[in-house]
This record gives structure tokens, sequence and C-alpha cells, in this order.
């Protein structure tokens, strides 16, 4: 076993190193023959400069535009079939992070099934705790009593092996009555000034989703308590077209350069959909840069406001860190014109019909056993491959048919499909972009019915 | 020249009725679904006068050429005695002649007879050549085929290809399971030892046809001034029946190889027209079938795992699911097209061909002594969709006749029963409807489980003139480890 174990490992390091050469090359080196390229490690990893910095007025802080987001950590199955966060894997990615100047990492105790923490941690341990800023949230949903909240603060402290936490949000509020019930009501925010107080908070703050209504309601709270810092939901299509009932970025960002707040950005790729766009929006982004990634616009485009502290990634694999890192070192601001084009580009997204899941799992585990995300997502993916068909005598229907059904066979299991949901509406709650999950999923089993019967 | 023709068209029905057994996705049937309906059996349960006319006419023609080329059970004998032969020269010349054992072959075939008069259909099933061959087929082989197609799956969903989609490979009935295998290794061993014992001595096909081509108008011949007593005909004959020193072939038996033919150095033997009709003589020994215990084994017990507790709701994961368990049916599932429970177990020769080619898994073999192997439908991993008519187009036998899609929305096998205990809008207290929502007839609505209460949760009540017993509702139904609704049977299917 033990033997196994070392094999595995020794497997692991290789193949990693030669997906770090091949993304090297791949993605970010551009032109060996370039007669610009410079030696060494900048031909490889495609870093042109430094990482870019924001500081923190308020203290000093100085953080990279780049923040890791620790809610997309790679997994693999342990011995018993269970998913396990990679931590060999994890390591390297903190490795490469670090080196190349990230100092941000962003957990929260529910992600990952709960092993975010712990895994982030461990990783982290290896490096002087002053180098870097650790964010976590106290995700009290399903009990928000006092002491399960202060139980899970302190269990926070400990999976992050820390005595303090740089940054801390109450996780994911949408507006005051949430707010008071969840934090004012049981005495939580009491409990947290203090340890503000005591610096064992260093920054607190919240992150949102929601309505303008809402979000007035947390900026009224500012006088009294004080933000650090907000989180909020920013990219070119969320800017000025959010989802359902959610506040436009543009608004959330204005409020908060008003009181001089700091914003930390999340999805500001949508969970990959501003990098697995449709192909038209690709050829439209990459007529205008054919060297830089599709995802590139969006780091930019949230990297451009002056009043952003932080914007955190996902990233699972390497590629998608050398990428972020070279779209970020340095940043290179966006032009009117390139802001202008981005807003026409979000237009465009618009006419797309995907729904607006950004893979963020919060509805999951389903308790009928639906894997809600994957079905989302590979609905999504056949709408930005055309492959959704609108009527049994479309040109390519046949062609869309076989496509749609034998994909969504390989992407989700028979019994994990939209046929099973009961529309139970006990997911609806947790979503962020306030999808209607069972109204999409019973679309979609709809749609798939009339494939199968080829009654469209 | 003619041992060519016969290995040739006998390689073309053999590849032929394999693939109906083994292509899942059902596109060959269209093409290839008449070679299941010219045999023998199937043909004579359908009534297929037709069929069995042409039949009877093309043996008394050319004697049991049928044997040699049609059943695909004799050219599996075949095969697997021509290996035998290749492994060395002597086994080649194996063969030698012995006695005709007429005792076994009629008292098997009044058995069979009266078996199958009397709807003793697991007895039929069992000995009748073209289902024996399906079984083996359905059983043994398409599971290979499969395994080999996930493969193929697995590759193309790698290379972003739709060419392949992968498939459940799954035992359906553990008995029938074991009786294929046991059938397989008794007529393998049979051939590779005795070439054509099985169907001289069991096949109650081959006994039928053997005594029609007792008169049979073109047959081998051997001419008697060319013969030089080599021998070498009787030695390779597989089915045992060239009577050297008489020169004399026993034709209820001979089955129309042509070996003899070209293994003649001196060219004594000629397929021709017959002058003289010749009989064997009769003779008791032992005979080497081995065949009678076959295990009946207990249903799968299927593991439930029972889910975890959680301390706090974490994001992400998936809840432990597990497949609903089989109800206990009173009166048994048997497809639309099948007329009547009845009607179905008086045709089917429960050659599998039908449970073979159900693409939604529905069909499988029963495992209750009367109808043992006869097909039977369940909904534990998918249901009887609206849009496939898959097993009536197939069926060579009559027990699943031909229905339309349109027919067969409006076919009733059964009707579904509601057990309120189970649902899980009593247990969870959770809105649910997936049984109404997916019902194609529309026999499922919801009512208020407290019929004062305008916001009362809703259970599901079924409108039984109006459902047809598809299954949509049992297997889509959430409730575990039995599902909250389930479909009973009907004797008799009426059109609704």
């Amino acid at each position: 076993m033990r033997k196994n174990n070392i094999d595995r490992r020794e497997f692991l390091k290789t193949a990693g190193t030669a997906a770090m050469a091949v993304g090297g090359l791949g993605i970010v080196a551009g032109c060996k023959n370039s007669g610009a390229a410079a030696s060494g490690s900048a031909v490889q990893s495609g870093v042109a400069g430094e990482m870019t910095y924001r500081t923190k007025q308020a203290n000093g802080d100085k953080v990279s535009i780049l923040g890791y987001g620790c809610m997309r950590w790679p997994m693999i199955k342990d011995e018993n079939g269970r998913e396990v966060v990679d931590q060999e894997n994890v390591d390297r990615l903190i490795d490469y992070a670090i080196e190349h100047g990230v100092n941000y990492f962003d957990t929260a105790p529910v992600y990952l099934q709960g092993q975010s923490e712990a895994a982030t941690g461990r990783s982290l341990k290896r490096y002087p705790r002053e180098s870097y800023y650790i964010a976590t949230k106290l995700s009290n949903f399903s009990n928000s009593s006092r002491e399960n909240s202060i139980e899970m603060y302190r269990k926070s402290l400990e999976n992050l092996q820390t005595e303090y936490l740089d940054y801390y949000l109450l996780h994911a509020l949408g507006d005051g009555n949430g707010f008071r019930q969840r934090f004012v009501d049981n005495g939580m925010m009491d409990f947290l000034l203090e340890e503000r107080k005591a610096g064992r908070i260093r920054n607190l703050g919240f992150s949102f989703h929601g309505t303008p209504q809402g979000f007035d309601e947390m900026m009224e709270y500012h006088d009294k308590y004080k933000w650090d810092f907000v989180q909020i939901q920013l990219n070119y299509v969320d800017w000025r077209h959010a989802s359902g009932n959610n506040a436009d970025a543009e608004y959330l960002q204005q409020e908060l350069d008003k009181r001089n707040i700091p914003s930390v950005i999340m999805e500001p790729l949508l969970g990959g959909r501003l990098s697995k766009v449709p192909q038209y929006v690709a050829d439209r982004l990459k007529e205008r840069a054919p060297q830089s990634s599709v995802a590139s616009w969006a780091f930019r485009f949230a990297g451009t406001h002056p009043g952003v502290l932080c914007v955190l990634s996902g990233m699972t694999y390497m590629e998608h860190l050398q990428d972020n890192v070279k779209t970020y070192s340095p940043l290179v601001p966006l032009t009117e014109d390139e802001l202008a084009f981005l807003d026409e580009t979000a237009e465009i997204m618009q006419k797309y019909p995907t729904i607006p899941c950004n893979d963020c799992k919060y509805c999951m585990p389903c308790p009928y056993g639906i894997d809600i995300p994957a079905i989302l997502l590979h609905y999504n993916k056949c709408v930005n491959a055309g492959e959704v068909a609108a009527s049994v005598n479309d040109e390519g229907y046949k062609k869309a048919r076989r496509a749609y059904l034998v994909s969504y066979d390989r992407a989700v299991p028979k019994l994990r499909q939209a046929s099973r949901c009961i529309g139970c509406n006990q997911c609806m709650s947790h979503c962020p972009q306030s999808i209607n999950i069972p109204r999409e999923l019973q679309k979609i089993d709809r749609y798939v019915e009339n494939l199968k019967q080829d009654k469209l | 020249m003619l041992r060519k023709i016969r290995i040739i068209l006998a390689s073309v029905f053999f590849i032929g009725v394999t693939l109906l057994f083994l292509d899942f996705t059902g596109t060959i049937h269209a093409w290839l679904g008449w070679m299941a309906k010219v045999q023998f059996l199937p043909a004579l349960l359908a009534l297929n006068f037709g069929v069995v006319a042409i039949l009877v006419v093309l043996t008394l023609l050319f004697g049991r050429v049928y044997c040699s080329v049609i059943c695909p059970l004799g050219v599996m004998q075949d095969i697997i005695s021509w290996i035998h032969g290749k492994t060395k020269k002597k086994n080649r010349f194996r063969f030698s002649y012995s006695p005709a054992k007429n005792w076994l072959r009629y008292s098997v075939l009044a058995l069979f007879v009266i078996a199958l008069v009397a709807g003793l259909h697991s007895l039929v099933a069992l000995v009748a050549p073209y289902s024996a061959y399906g079984r083996i087929a359905s059983n043994l082989l398409a599971p290979l085929y499969q395994w080999g197609n996930n493969f193929f799956a697995w590759i193309a969903e790698r290379s972003e290809s739709y060419a392949f989609y992968s498939t459940q490979v799954w035992i359906k009935s553990i008995a029938t399971f074991a009786v294929a295998v046991v059938t397989f290794v008794v007529v393998a061993v049979l051939a590779w030892k005795n070439g054509r014992t099985w169907c001289n001595t069991i096949c109650p096909v081959g006994s039928v046809l053997g005594l029609i081509s007792k008169f049979s108008i073109f047959a081998p011949v051997i001419d008697t001034e060319k013969c030089r007593n080599c021998g070498l005909c009787g030695k390779q004959c597989k089915s045992a029946c060239i009577d050297m020193k008489e020169h004399q072939i026993d034709y209820s038996r001979c089955v129309a190889c042509m070996d003899c033919i070209e293994t003649c150095k001196d060219g004594a033997i000629h397929y021709t027209r017959r002058k003289c009709l010749s009989e064997c003589a009769k003779n008791d020994k032992p005979a080497d079938s081995g065949r009678r215990a076959f295990v009946v084994s207990a249903a799968i017990a299927t593991t439930a795992v029972a889910a975890k507790a959680q301390e706090m709701k974490v994001d992400g994961g998936l809840a432990e699911i597990s497949g609903a368990q089989k109800p206990e049916r009173q009166t048994r599932l048997v497809p639309a097209g099948s007329v009547s429970i009845r009607n179905f177990e008086q045709h089917c020769t429960a050659c599998q061909l039908c449970v073979s080619v159900c693409p939604n898994q529905v069909l499988r073999p029963s495992t209750s002594l009367m109808n043992l192997m006869q097909p039977e439908m369940s909904y534990e991993r998918g249901y009887c969709r609206p849009e496939c008519t898959k097993c009536s187009d197939v069926c060579p036998a009559g027990a699943i006749r031909p229905v339309t899609v349109e027919e067969k929305s409006s076919i009733q096998i059964g009707h579904a029963v509601v057990c309120l205990d189970n649902c899980v809008v009593n247990v969870d207290e959770v809105s649910c409807g997936n049984c109404a929502r997916h019902c194609p007839a529309g026999a499922i609505r919801m009512v208020r489980k407290d019929p004062d209460d305008p916001k009362s949760l809703r259970i599901p009540v079924v409108n039984e003139e109006r459902c047809i017993g598809c299954g949509a509702c049992e297997n889509l139904c959430p409730a575990r480890p039995f599902t909250a609704i389930h479909v009973e049977g009907h004797e008799v299917h009426k059109t609704i």
C-alpha cells in the first residue's frame, strides 16, 4: 500500500511537471522563435513582469491583485471511492502561486464538502505566516445559533492552523433580514467585533449576493460596524446585466467607492462561463487579442476598477493559474475602448439562453441524488456549442439530438439526471445566483423527453 | 464447391442471427430481423405457416440444409467441431459410424410435443435449438460485445465523438445465465467430441426435420463402383451417419454439410437425386447426454447503503443513491403486443431476442419455474418508453405481435398502484409529483392531502382507466427501497 502511494506520488510529480511544461509552452509562451522572448523561466511561464499589488489604505495591507479562491481545489478518489482533496497537487499550485507573488487565499468551512480549509491550511503552513493573507468565512447557514457559529469560527482557526485571520467574511448575505437573523440577534456581531479588537480578525467584511435594496440595507450598517471590505460578484456580464434579481456590479462597486470600502471580487469568470463562451464570442475576443486567452479579458476587466483590492479565481489547473498570473503580471488596465467592447460582448452573450450556473455547488448535495450543476453545465455547454435544437425541422436536428442525448448520459448518470428531480425546492434557497433550479431542471427534462420521442 | 456454398451461407446466417442478439442499438433488426423469423420453432409458434411450409419443402428437396445453414446452434457446433479438427489431422478424422439412437430422439421429441401442448414453457425453451442459441448469445456473447462497445465509447468520449455510447452490462437473470452456461458447455463438449450428437439425439427440430429428410429428393449418394472402401468419408462425418460397410447413409441424421463429398478422393460421393431409400438399423446404446440439473439461484441481493448524517450543510458532493427494489407483482407484466399473458406464454420460445434488444433494460428472463427464461418486464432500471416498439418488431414467434408507436400508446398492459406509506410526500414532507409529471397517459393526478387546506401538499392518485402500465411513474419514483407506486400486470391487454 505504502509503496503504491509513493509510486503514485512520483507519477503525479512527473505528470505534473509534464503538464506544467506543456501548459507553459502551449498556452502562454507564444512563439518560440520570437526575437523578443527572454530566456529561462520567463519564456516558460510567459510572465512578463511583476504581479500587480493593491494597497489597503486603512492598514497598509499589500494584496496581490490575483487572489486564490480555494473552492475548486483538484480532487481525487481515495481508497473508499470518496472524493478527497488532492493535497500534493494543491501544494504544487500554491507553490507556483506564492512564487509568482499571489498572497491572498480565500476559503470557507463549507467548501469542497468541508475539506477546503484544512487542505489550504496544510499547504500554507509551509510558508511564514506573515507572507500571505488568509480569508475565510462564517458559513452558519443551516444552524446560526451563537454556539454553533462560534464553534465554526474556532474550527476555522484550527483547520487553517493559525492564531488569526486576515480577512473574515459573513458568508453570503443578501439583505438586512438575513444579516440580523444570523449575526445580530444571536450576538455574533458583538463577538466578532471583540475578536477584531483583539486582532484575531484583522479585517471584517461580508460576501454579498442579492438585490440593490438588500445591499443598501447592508451599507446602512457600515456606520455602525465599519466594514473593512466587502466581497462582491463582478465581471463584464454582471456589470450591467446581472442575472435574476441580483444587483448589477456597477451599482455595488459605486456604493463601495462612495464609502471608500475596498472590494474583493468573486466570480470574475462566472465559474468558467466567461472562458467557455460561445464560439462566436470567443472568435470576437480572439480577433481583438489573438495572443490572449478568453479568460484574460474577464480578469483584466475585474482588475481595472481601482476600488478593487483583489480578484479571486478558483484555479483547479496549473494552466489556469499560469494564465492568470500572466494576465496580472502586471495588470494592463482596460482602455475606454476596450471597456465598451466588453460591454457589447456582454450584450451579445445575453442572447444565448444559458443558465447562470457558476458551478459553486452550494445547492449540493441534493437529498434526492440529483447532480444539479452537472446537468446545468452540460446544458450550457450544448447551448454554447449550438447543439440545442429548437424543432425537429431544424437543420442538423439529427446530429444535435444524438450529441445531446449521448453526451448527457456521459455527463450525468441516469439516476442523477433531471428526470429524477421531484421539485422539493430545497436547493433553491442555497443558489447565490437565485436560479429557479427545479424549473430549469424540469425544462431540461422536457427537452430531453422531446428529443427521445422525436417530438420537438 | 457445394461445401463452400454451404459454409458461406451458414456464415451469413450465423453472423446475422448473432448480430441480432448483440446489436443493442436495434439498427440491424430492420435489415436482418427476418433471419430470426425463418427459424423453425418460432415460425411454428407464430403460426407462420408460409415459413414452415417453405422449410418443409426445403428439407424434402435438399435434406437437412436447415440444420447446416439456418440453425445458429447447428453452425455453432460445426465451428467448435471444426476447431477440434484443426488441432491435429488425426482429430479431423475422429468420427465413426454409430447407429441412430431413435428411442432417445423420438422420446425427447414426444416429451417436447407434450410440454408444448401442456404449456411447460421452461422445458420447451430448454431444448429448442434457436432458444438455446439465443440464450448463449445474449448471456455469454453479448456482454463481451457490450464491453467492447463500452471500450470504444470510452475512447469516443475522450475524442469528443458521439459515434459510440456506452451501455449497461448486467446479468438479467442468474438462473437464465446459469442455464445458458450449462447449455453451452454441454453442447460444446458434445460438438468437440462427437460433432452433431446433440442435433441427432436431443434436438426436437432435428428429429422432425430428420423424419422429413429421410424422403429428401437430393442427397449425398455413394457410388459403390467408384468407392475403394478407404473409409475416410465415415471418419470425418460429424453426424456419424455414413455406414461404410453397407455403403449406406442415414439420411435422417445427415445434415447435408457436403464434407464427405469434398473428402472423397475417388469422387465416389455425389450430391444427386436419390433412387432408393435406405433405412438405418436400430441400435440401443447409452446416450451421452449429461443435461439434467440446472441451478436456480436466489435473487440478487441489492445492498442499500444508508446515507450518513452530516453535522453541517457543506457544499458539493453527491447524496448516496440506491436503486429501487423489485416489487412483487401479483400478475406479471408482458409487453404491449402480447395480447394476453396466455397468448404470450403459448408462443414464446424464450430465445431472448427481445431481452437483447430492449434499450431500456425493462425486459429480463423470468425466474419463476413455470415460465423460466420467458421474458417479463420490470421497471427498476428503466421503463417501457413511449417511442419504443423494438420487442414487438423483433419477436419471431408471435409472442409479441407488431404494434406501432401509436397503438402502443393506448394498449393497457397493466395499471399503477400507489402505496402512500412509501410516498416521499408523506415520509419526507416535501412536494413531489414526479410520477404525475412523467405519466405519458395523464393517468396520475396530484390531489390535496388535506382537502380542506388549499396549501396542502399533494399526493398522487391513479385513474386506472387511463393508465397503460408503462412504468414511468415506478421508475422515476424517488421512494426507497420500495417505490411508492408500482405497476401490476393485466392478464389480458386491452386498448383504451
